[in-house]
């Protein structure tokens, strides 16, 4: 290797660690024993690794149960914004109905507005049909999305009319076209999409804190801050804690990278 | 007309979602910053008064604001050049022909996009740590004093944007990939016969073809950053002396624990006024670059 590529190559890997070494950190305090962290100076490697604060996570933290929660509430998420996020982007790329160009040129108008501006009335509106306090509410603003009908609909506008058309004079309804000839070519975006919703939906925090307020529903996340604000010291318990709610999602990630990043590049560069 | 009908019945259930749960909260949010909802009419809704602009005029002359705007400021102000100077520079070196085990490289450098930000935060809160945190220690061999990050209202927020700039980097740098991937080499080949050298290269070929990419990633990334709250929430709770009190921490105070959800909405809109005027000052900046 000449200089040129021994810089390159050095500085990518100093980059690399920078953005792995608090993950790896993390991992390895997990294994320590109780207050090991805690002295001087701070080691790198369990002395004497333990799978205690795992047990004590699971037996008398009730992560178990938090994890779970999540799990539910991010495929209740998925599921129904897959859903609904493809058909309303199929037909906003291919269906003809009088006022779609104005109702989608809405829609992106509304990806301007941040969210928080409509939680404090969410909340009240859920108060009012008993969904605070309930996954139901955690579930029901993320049913549908503008960022996910988009995507959907880029992706869509590239299927050929004539397929479609072809299916048409063969007397098939449009329901049966979406499902059979539509949805299949759709797979790959499906893929993303469901991703983006999964992942999304594990991270969140402000919304779940704000509707979750008895303790058993608490998502991982909500769960991991108020078990922080409870055990300061306990850094190894905690970054346990940190490990079980960040695996699951960098799994998933690692196995279909490539959607989660041809997602990410589509939804920008249209 | 049946297929007419069949159309909307696709769009029906996400329009509906989004009705309901988005527009409707929208336009109701605009009309309760102009109450005094607060814990009382909570509990009884006869107790509501309409008040006109109070709420924002109790907004603007409140200290804590203007201290929370200023701390959402600085973080947008130094984070997001920081972040998106850091982005283009990793896809630049991830794009170079000398650069080894690429997808090796691109995965790690985008891993903390994924992850938990409540994980995340907590883990830098112990790597923060004045005694036993890993930065203290490596900065103390090179002889630097250990700091108390999180708990000295000088470096709270900076130790808050290194923080965010490492979780985020990473998306924007995937855009940047593609965005580079798309420029012609018949640019570059041509800067080389005219004896450009790499940086003149960067500078005369890559900046200008990135320029529509730049304005998108700087427009979404200042977004993201003026919606600063788990940060503070789980590594500083808006202290040390209120040093990272962001505005939307302001406003989840006023609203989820205080119950003044009339002065919250109110926050929450001058938050949402300045975004606008920040994206619209943007897009002027760049349509004059595009223009020129």
């Amino acid at each position: 290797m000449n200089a040129r590529a021994w810089f390159v190559n050095a500085t990518l890997a100093a980059l690399a660690a920078f953005a792995l070494v608090p993950l790896a950190w993390m991992v390895s305090v997990s294994f320590m024993q109780p207050g090991a962290a805690s002295t001087y100076p701070p080691p790198v490697l369990p002395a004497e690794p333990t799978f205690g604060n795992y047990r004590q996570l699971f037996a008398q933290s009730g992560m178990g149960g938090y994890l779970l929660n999540s799990l539910a509430i991010a495929c209740g998420v998925t599921l129904t914004s897959v859903l609904f996020n493809v058909l309303a982007g199929y037909a906003f790329a291919k269906l003809r109905f009088a006022g779609r160009d104005r109702l989608f040129r809405a829609l992106l108008a509304a990806l301007v507005i941040p969210g928080q501006v409509a939680m404090l009335p969410l909340f009240l509106m859920l108060k009012q049909m008993g969904l605070v306090n309930t996954w139901a509410g955690v579930i029901v603003p993320g049913m549908a999305g503008v960022f996910g009908i988009f995507l959907v609909r880029q992706y869509a506008l590239s299927l050929p009319d004539e397929l479609l058309e072809a299916a048409r004079i063969d007397g098939a309804g449009e329901l049966r076209i979406f499902l059979e000839v539509v949805l299949p070519l759709l797979a790959p975006i499906v893929v993303t999409l469901a991703m983006f919703a999964f992942l999304g939906s594990w991270n969140d925090f402000m919304w779940p804190l704000i509707v979750l307020a008895d303790g058993e529903l608490h998502t991982a996340p909500v769960a991991l801050a108020s078990l922080s604000r409870e055990h300061v010291q306990d850094s190894e318990l905690m970054m346990a804690g940190s490990v079980v709610t960040i695996v699951p999602v960098l799994l998933l990630f690692l196995a279909l990278q490539r959607h989660y990043l041809a997602g990410l590049t589509m939804g920008s560069l249209k | 007309m049946k297929s007419q009908l069949a159309a909307w019945t696709f769009v029906a259930p996400a329009v509906t979602v989004i009705g309901m749960f988005f527009a409707v909260p929208v336009a109701a949010g605009l009309a309760l910053s102009f109450t005094d909802f607060d814990l009382y009419a909570l509990a009884d809704l006869a107790n509501l008064r309409f008040a006109g602009l109070d709420n924002y005029a109790h907004v603007l002359t409140l200290p804590l604001f203007w201290t929370s705007l200023l701390n959402t400021l600085y973080f947008v102000v130094v984070g997001v050049p920081l972040s998106i100077a850091l982005s283009l520079g990793c896809a630049v070196l991830l794009q170079s022909p000398l650069a080894r085990w690429k997808p090796f490289f691109r995965t790690a450098l985008f891993a903390p996009v994924v992850t938990t930000l409540v994980a995340v935060a907590v883990i830098w809160r112990y790597l923060y740590h004045t005694r036993y945190g890993l930065i203290n220690e490596w900065l103390g061999a090179f002889g630097i004093e250990p700091v108390d990050w999180l708990g000295d209202p000088r470096w709270a927020m900076p130790a808050i944007i290194f923080f965010s700039v490492w979780k985020g980097f990473g998306a924007n740098m995937i855009i940047f990939i593609a965005a580079l991937q798309a420029i012609p080499d018949e640019l570059y080949e041509a800067a080389r016969i005219d004896g450009a050298s790499r940086p003149q290269q960067f500078l005369h070929v890559t900046l200008p073809m990135l320029g529509p990419t730049l304005f998108l990633v700087s427009v979404l990334t200042m977004t993201g950053y003026f919606q600063l709250f788990a940060e503070p929430y789980v590594m500083t709770q808006g202290g040390p002396l209120e040093s990272t009190v962001s505005v939307l921490y302001l406003m989840y105070e006023e609203g989820f624990r205080w119950w003044n959800l009339g002065r919250a909405s109110a926050v929450a809109f001058v938050l949402f006024a300045l975004m606008v005027a920040v994206t619209r000052a943007l897009m002027a900046i760049h349509a004059r670059r595009e223009a020129a």
